[in-house]
């Protein structure tokens, strides 16, 4: 592959007249700028997420009632959840597919640029809504970020509509994510770059972002149904007037199960562009790593009642979602199994983007692991709703969906500010996280098993000393993230000089831009051979 | 362990933690029935094959990490696909998922037999406590937290079963098959006793079946496992085993006294109580239905739970006062109590309410006058 | 350019065809709804009865005999009294059976309530069919007034022969709150007459 005419040097700059100071941010339309704005966006939240589930370790630091009240804890619960699912993992992966999908398949920017902006601006608005709501008389939402009915409508406080209105604009700023996404995708290549040429990452995206239109307007159904059963009078949740507090739950995980796959098929693409690199192999089984991820999008829609078992379903509805969960488990296993195989006989070296994925390879599949001992249905009678339960999707979701954004931070973060970032500071960040997050999540498996149901504020006392455990490698995972935002605005402000390839083993058009990348690549497309 | 560490929080609790040395489980249980063995083996089965598995891949690559490095001069191999592999890699997972359905299979078909049962239970969840009804027999009460306010605010040390404790433990026969029917009087709650292996929702409006066969008389503590609001955390589940003749003698003493209080509770119409007698008590029932959420000053938790100290109701109109407190108040988490307590304790916690905290009313309010209410007078 | 154009026209195609996808599928949640009761229907998912009376049954299978359990209950602070007649009754499959379930209305004030049904083992509520059920009806209560409401019903012969045991459970709902003032009295005046 090479690319013609690579500086097209920066006169389009000049004909738009870039604003400068705040208003070039609140206006841009450039994809490079926008996903900037995502991810640090994203960074944001997480501290603010994480702030919350630090609230949370604190009160679980020991048995019986310290900090905050049961209602409270239980505030703090649900608007962790939101905000790390919807403030936090999804904006990041905007954020990246902003960056680097016109860069990885030649195309000068996103084919919806306006739009872009629009998904972007709308994003602050919703999380500001759903933080105000926890300074309202009577308390933010609380019923977990599941909001289940009837807790949501009869029985929840008056910031109910403010969930639902905020839920909407994160749900509308997603959507035209994901048609700006396919758009670029399916319009914007260049010549010569077919789907099955494209890089893995993309692939993935293009993935995520139907998954993202197909469900994310079921979402904002099923928050439209809350909204009306609390305040106009409809029963769609209510036994009284004919519905069913059961439908709720199938709607949501209509949606929800799904939306896991939104979270983490985009990091299986950043992996499959990392572990090649520094393997300085190609990918083992592209076509194959394709397939999987179809397959486990197609798959998503026919799992979502796992979520259910205990709600009291008929043996054959149990046996075949047990059945469809425990087939997900076969495309993931590919997955895990080309990655070895493309590390395999490579020339390997461990720099952090490395160290990161092959962090990410171990513990998510051990989070796969327990999602499948979960898909057994008679077990998950005893799994459900425990710290078990918790502890499983924070393996698939810190240690694999932001495990695998730190990777790619790290990987493109040359590409991005132009500078090496301070190795070693990155590589004390990696090890402290490592270690932390394990000692954060792994005995939860233990008090799970040993029967703490999740989203209590306070338990019996022979889980006492695994939750101090748990608390203290939560403390730690927090602190240590402080490193990685010293290890972004050093890299920002200078360092060592980074060549356009920047990896010695990358390939792909967006290393054959110069680094830092341009503020338009691309407007001439690239000859693909 | 690092629990002690932290003895600069609360040296109460730590104190607590130190006197109660609980065997620190690490597994799921094997239960005491049948099922929640098989359970226990399925969980045992499925997590060796996931250590295998684990142990052969990442065997496997870390082989590569320490072999295949660029620092000790590897040259990259070229091969980047094939068919064969990729095949039996995606078969031998298929084949090591159907072994495991089938066994899972057969413990799910029976759980749910729920047919031909010896003695049924209606198992009701509400905020935040649950209620027992022996289907066969004229006996029902509601089960709530035995753990006190001080424990849980770490005023006192915590004893042996810290929020595993209730006032009226569910009673069973053992070697018998006992079904539960279970539903919801609010919003969805969870029956879970781990020793049994039995999880199931508790719906509002709609019923659900589970069933259970316990093997060993003992006592097994459970808790709510779905989030239902504030005390989620605060509702446990304890069923006591007995032997079958142990549980029918047990079962006709309690019948006995049910009947008894009924009796007992008609003769008290006619009596009235002082209103000291009716302060004291009234301050006990309080504390133990009403404080959690109106606190022990009466001074509620500002925009969630209203104060009760100068408040319209306790200063108002006597009638309203009782409406409140026998039948809640709809659409707020004012449940009401008069399915739940006796005719003496409800006129005692109206009494209390009128007349603590300088709400001096000096309304002395008596069971009859709550009797009356509840026949609609 | 011509090229540009075309991509431009692609572009709009494209997004016009997602954004009605969008909207699709925002449809589609809200047809999970009546969906949601069609599947109900099939697996007998939480043992929800037909709102339809049922006809009536021909004949009876006498070598069977199913025993039917009765629940009554009020949803959360309604009081009111509610319960059957008899606890347990032992049926035939297509035998027909007449039972009165006592209401009374213990507030002080008016209610109109909704009894739902539910049966267990959920796959059973398939086979349970009702010729009149009070169930089908929102029913009017003044303050301190009692009734007998009544139910009619059989179980159908094809019950599979597992089934020993039906549990018919109904929780009163009050919905007093929940209807319109004119239908509120119009219940009331109907219920007069």
């Amino acid at each position: 592959m090479s690319t013609t005419n690579l500086n097209a040097d920066n006169h389009a700059e000049e004909h738009h007249g870039a604003p400068s100071g705040i208003m070039r941010w609140l206006l841009t339309t450039n994809h490079k700028d926008i996903g900037s704005l995502y991810l640090l966006f994203s960074l944001l939240m997480f501290f603010i997420g994480g702030g919350m589930a630090m609230v949370i370790r604190a009160e679980l630091f020991q048995p019986g009632l310290q900090i905050v009240e049961p209602d409270f804890f239980n505030q703090m619960t649900t608007v962790h959840g939101l905000i790390m699912v919807f403030g936090a993992v999804m904006p990041a992966f905007v954020g990246l597919a902003n960056w680097m999908v016109p860069m990885m398949i030649g195309a000068p920017d996103m084919a919806l640029p306006r739009m872009n902006n629009w998904s972007f601006w709308i994003l602050p608005f919703a999380f500001l809504i759903l933080l105000m709501s926890l300074f309202m008389e009577g308390g933010g939402p609380n019923f977990g970020w599941t909001f289940y009915a009837p807790l949501s409508t009869t029985y929840s406080n008056d910031s109910t509509a403010l969930f639902v209105f905020s839920v909407h604009i994160m749900g509308i700023s997603s959507i035209m994510g994901a048609i700006n996404v396919i758009v670029t995708i399916f319009n914007l290549r260049a010549p010569g770059m077919t789907f099955m040429k494209m890089p893995l990452f993309v692939w993935t995206w293009l993935i995520t972002a139907f998954l993202l239109i197909a469900v994310m307007p079921v979402l904002a159904g099923a928050v439209t149904m809350v909204l009306t059963d609390k305040y106009f009078l409809t029963s769609f949740f209510s036994a009284a007037g004919g519905g069913d507090p059961v439908m709720f739950q199938h709607i949501f995980w209509f949606f929800g199960h799904p939306e896991v796959y939104i979270m983490i098929l985009p990091a299986f693409g950043i992996i499959s562009q990392i572990v090649p690199t520094f393997s300085r192999k190609k990918l083992f089984g592209y076509s194959s790593m394709v397939y999987a991820t179809a397959s486990i999008a197609l798959l998503s829609f026919v799992v979502w009642a796992h979520h259910m078992f205990t709600t009291g379903m008929p043996l054959a509805g149990e046996l075949f979602f047990m059945y469809c969960t425990m087939l997900i488990s076969v495309p993931t296993g590919v997955k895990v199994f080309n990655w070895v195989a493309t590390m395999w006989r490579g020339s390997l070296t461990f720099e952090v983007p490395m160290m990161f994925s092959i962090a990410f390879i171990v513990l998510f599949t051990i989070g796969g692991f327990s999602g499948l001992m979960l898909a057994i249905t008679p077990a998950d009678f005893q799994y459900h709703d425990t710290y078990f339960v918790v502890a499983h999707f924070h393996y698939v979701l810190v240690t694999g969906a932001i495990f695998s954004i730190m990777a790619g931070a790290y990987y493109w973060l040359p590409k991005w500010t132009g500078y090496m970032f301070d190795e070693k500071l990155a590589k004390a960040h990696f090890w402290l996280s490592l270690v932390s997050v394990n000692v954060l999540f792994f005995p939860m498996h233990f008090v799970g098993l040993a029967g703490m149901p999740r989203r209590i504020p306070d338990y019996a006392t022979q889980f006492a000393d695994f939750n101090a455990v748990i608390s203290i490698g939560g403390f730690a995972f927090g602190l240590s993230q402080l490193l990685f935002v010293a290890v972004v605005y050093k890299c920002i402000k200078g360092g060592e000089k980074a060549t356009d390839q920047v990896w010695e083993g990358a390939e792909g058009l967006e290393w054959e831009v110069p680094s830092p990348a341009p503020y338009h690549t691309f407007e001439t497309p690239p000859d693909i051979k | 362990m690092t629990a002690k560490q932290s003895s600069w929080l609360i040296p109460a609790a730590v104190f607590a933690n130190n006197a109660v040395a609980d065997e620190m489980r690490l597994n799921m249980t094997k239960g005491v029935t049948d099922i929640s063995a098989s359970v226990y083996d399925l969980h045992m089965i499925i997590f060796y094959i996931c250590c295998v598995i684990g142990i052969v891949v990442f065997g496997i690559m870390f082989w590569s990490i320490i072999h295949h490095r660029k620092s000790k001069g590897v040259k990259p191999a070229n091969f980047h696909e094939s068919t064969k592999v990729e095949i039996l890699w995606t078969a031998i997972p298929f084949v090591i998922l159907i072994a495991m359905a089938f066994p899972a299979t057969k413990t799910l078909i029976e759980m749910e037999d729920t047919s031909d049962a010896d003695l049924t239970v209606q198992v009701t969840g509400s905020q935040w406590k649950w209620h027992y009804r022996y289907f066969e027999h004229e006996l029902d009460y509601y089960s709530l937290l035995a753990t006190p306010q001080a424990e849980i605010r770490n005023e006192r040390a915590k004893s042996a079963n810290y929020l595993l404790e209730v006032d009226r433990p569910l009673v069973i026969p053992t070697g018998q098959k006992v079904r539960f029917l279970i539903t919801s009087d609010d919003v969805i709650h969870s029956w879970w006793v781990p020793e049994f292996a039995i999880k199931k929702d508790a719906n509002p409006g709609f019923i659900n079946e589970a069933w259970t066969r316990v093997n060993e008389p003992g006592i097994y503590r459970g808790q709510c496992a779905e989030l239902c609001g504030k005390d989620h955390g605060f509702m446990p589940i304890v069923v006591i085993a007995k032997e079958p003749a142990e549980f029918k003698k047990w079962m006709a003493e309690q019948t006995a006294i049910a009947k008894q209080a009924k009796e007992e509770e008609q003769k008290l119409l006619a009596m009235n109580m002082s209103m000291e007698e009716l302060m004291t008590l009234g301050e006990k029932a309080y504390m133990a239905n009403c404080a959690a959420c109106h606190q022990a000053n009466g001074q509620g938790i500002p925009g969630v739970f209203p104060a009760l100290k100068d408040s319209a109701i306790a200063l108002g109109d006597v009638k309203q006062h009782i409406d409140i407190v026998v039948n809640g108040r709809a659409g707020t988490a004012m449940q009401g109590y008069g399915k739940q307590l006796g005719l003496k304790d409800l006129a005692a916690i109206v009494t209390y309410e009128r007349n603590a905290w300088g709400n001096n009313t000096g309304d002395a309010v008596q069971a009859a006058a709550i009797n009356e209410f509840l026949a609609g007078k | 350019m011509t090229d540009k154009q075309t991509a431009q026209q692609d572009t709009k195609k494209l997004v016009k065809k997602l954004v009605l996808t969008v909207f699709f599928m925002f449809g589609f949640g809200f047809a999970l709804v009546p969906l949601y009761d069609v599947f109900c229907d099939i697996t007998g998912l939480n043992g929800k009865t037909s709102n339809v009376a049922a006809v009536q049954s021909d004949s009876v299978d006498k070598t069977r005999t199913i025993s039917v359990e009765f629940i009554a209950r009020t949803q959360g602070n309604l009081p009111w009294i509610f319960k059957p007649e008899v606890k347990k009754m032992n049926v035939h499959p297509g035998e027909m059976h007449q039972l009165n379930f006592l209401v009374k209305n213990n507030s002080v004030d008016n209610m109109v309530v909704q009894a739902v049904p539910s049966v267990s083992p959920g796959i059973a509520a398939a086979y349970f069919n009702k010729i009149e059920c009070f169930c089908f009806n929102q029913q009017p209560l003044e303050q301190g007034q009692a009734a007998d409401l009544g139910l009619q019903f059989y179980i159908d012969k094809d019950i599979p022969p597992e089934y020993t045991t039906v549990t018919l459970s109904y929780t009163l709902f009050d919905i007093s709150k929940n209807i319109e003032q004119d239908e509120f009295t119009k219940l009331f005046a109907d219920n007069k007459n």
